[in-house]
């Protein structure tokens, strides 16, 4: 089992993200590169925000990140997660990938224990039907204190 | 609204009705549709219309009452306009009303109605997991669900970026409860809130605790627009429309609903600073113009980034701001949510804080403000697009 029972929400890949968890699927975090002007998009998207090329490629994300911001949920609003209130839910921001945040989890940290510019790294966990997700676990040195 | 418009066929509310608002899931007993229409009906009767007279409707969020249901319903003779907003739920409010008043002032129909209704025991619960969520495939898997959950994430970052604290937070609600305890409308009107109740209340998403987080309610409210001119042939008190409209920042996309990827300096915001400008020029008055504000609620936290988004105080302050009595009535300077707003009047998706702001342009509030010349109404923030308008008085 994963950071969550797998009655939760399973991806159903779109004709947009489909490549995003195939790249997953080999535990690779990448996100979507414009293959004429580079720059990165989140999540997924037909063209290029800046100059509409339909060309793209993925480009690897580093293995390490920083939290942006987090929420501990504590009252469930989907009846999956009844069974594992309170977890955790943060923004995870990646040096040289400006403009592109990711919605994941830290699967080791306690509340009390997450903080805004901590260290994660990454740690693929299965989802509802075998998808690999990129969750995260804190670094030794995680505890951040000042925004990133 | 701009000079190019001449002054008869500029836009104005000349009739505001409502339902009785209640607790979610208590109205079993009459339909969507016809809270809807009930609240039409007290509109039109307000403005002295007859209801065949109606001839455009406009709604937001995907209100189940759609016009040609709502055309029998009501007897409209001819309908001439019909609008749904699209965007994020409760962001939509203002533009209904910028739908509308686009309508009358284009000619396009001669009175719009603009109406929300809602029975969340009949359709389904607001504050609940939205299995329809752009962007699903990238929230649901990890846990992100319903709005009090996505937006603890432009608090918590605000609270990081600014020093923002609970306090602060809680003198937002304890605002709405005050001027809520005043209104004999509000579903919070006998359940005043402490600073000890609110600080002892549980957490739903970490830094969002219960009172941080607004009403779910069942009720409907409507508004009737027309031209200045048609409501001196109605006879009726035309409430002036300064500018009304839509906007999302570059960049921001599904931002707090979804994507989560809005450029850094507008994260932590209402995504309606741009818009903010945009209607005052419009208007032609700046923020320290505006006497009193309504600023849709839906959390604590997002009261506060409205009220920088909108130029009341520098981004980051809203904190300071707020808990430094800024907000209250009747001695603050800036008069918030008279009328217990979404967190303690009713939640009927922000769209009884566009009736209270007529009701203080008109004089009527439970909690006036006196001499009030320039309000503000501005909808949900922090979707795509957010909507707000600002009306005159009479």
């Amino acid at each position: 089992m994963g950071y969550f029972p797998s009655t939760f929400p399973a991806v159903a890949p779109t004709l947009d993200d489909r490549r995003f968890w195939e790249l997953c699927a080999a535990r690779r975090l990448c996100f979507q590169r414009c293959g004429d002007c580079g720059t990165l998009r989140h999540p997924p998207t037909p063209l290029c925000p800046r100059c509409q090329s339909l060309n793209c490629d993925w480009a690897d994300a580093p293995s390490v990140g920083r939290i942006f911001s987090y929420t501990v949920v504590r009252h469930p609003s989907h009846a999956a997660a009844k069974p594992v209130v309170p977890y955790n839910v943060v923004l995870v921001e990646f040096e040289g990938c400006d403009g592109v945040r990711l919605v994941s989890n830290v699967i080791d940290a306690t509340p009390e224990e997450l903080a805004v510019g901590g260290r994660v790294e990454i740690a693929w966990d299965e989802g509802t039907g075998g998808q690999l997700l990129p969750r995260f676990r804190l670094m030794p040195t995680g505890r951040g204190t000042q925004p990133s | 609204m701009s000079a190019a418009i001449p002054p008869g066929k500029r836009p104005c509310i000349v009739g505001i009705g409502q339902t009785e608002y209640a607790k979610w899931g208590t109205i079993l007993d009459r339909s969507e549709l016809q809270l809807g229409a009930e609240a039409i009906v007290a509109a039109a009767a307000d403005a002295g219309l007859p209801c065949s007279e109606i001839d455009g409707f406009a709604s937001f969020a995907n209100d189940a009452s759609e016009p040609s249901v709502m055309q029998i319903a009501l007897g409209a003779k001819q309908v001439r306009f019909a609008s749904m907003v699209w965007g994020g739920g409760g962001g939509g409010g203002g533009g209904a009303v910028a739908h509308a008043a686009a309508a009358v002032t284009s000619g396009l129909a001669n009175h719009v109605v603009a109406y929300r209704s809602l029975c969340q025991g009949q359709s389904f619960r607001y504050g609940g997991a939205h299995p329809w969520a752009p962007g699903k495939n990238f929230i649901h898997p990890f846990g992100l669900f319903s709005p009090p959950q996505m937006m603890a994430l432009l608090v918590r970052r605000h609270m990081a970026e600014y020093g923002t604290r609970q306090e602060h937070l809680a003198s937002v609600a304890l605002t709405c409860s005050a001027n809520a305890a005043r209104n004999p409308k509000a579903v919070m009107r006998d359940r005043p809130l402490t600073l000890e109740r609110y600080l002892a209340s549980r957490m739903i998403a970490d830094p969002l605790r219960l009172y941080d987080c607004c009403l779910e309610s069942d009720g409907a409210c409507a508004v009737l627009v027309t031209t200045l001119e048609r409501a001196r042939d109605l006879g009726a008190v035309a409430v002036p429309i300064l500018a009304a409209g839509q906007g999302s920042e570059e960049g921001w996309g599904t931002g707090a609903l979804a994507g989560f990827n809005m450029p850094s300096d507008v994260f932590c915001s209402g995504n309606a600073g741009t818009l903010a400008r945009e209607l005052y020029a419009r208007a032609g008055i700046t923020a320290a113009d505006v006497d009193v504000a309504q600023l849709y609620d839906d959390f604590t936290g997002m009261v506060l980034m409205s009220l920088e988004d909108f130029g009341f105080c520098a981004r980051g302050e809203g904190g300071p701001f707020a808990a430094s009595g800024n907000i209250a009535w009747p001695n603050g300077s800036l008069p918030i949510n008279t009328s217990g707003g979404n967190l303690a009047e009713a939640y009927i998706h922000g769209f009884n804080l566009v009736l209270e702001a007529v009701r203080q342009m008109r004089g009527s509030s439970t909690s006036q403000v006196d001499d009030a010349k320039i309000g503000l109404a501005a909808a949900g923030p922090a979707v795509g697009p957010t909507s707000a308008l600002i009306l005159g008085r009479p």
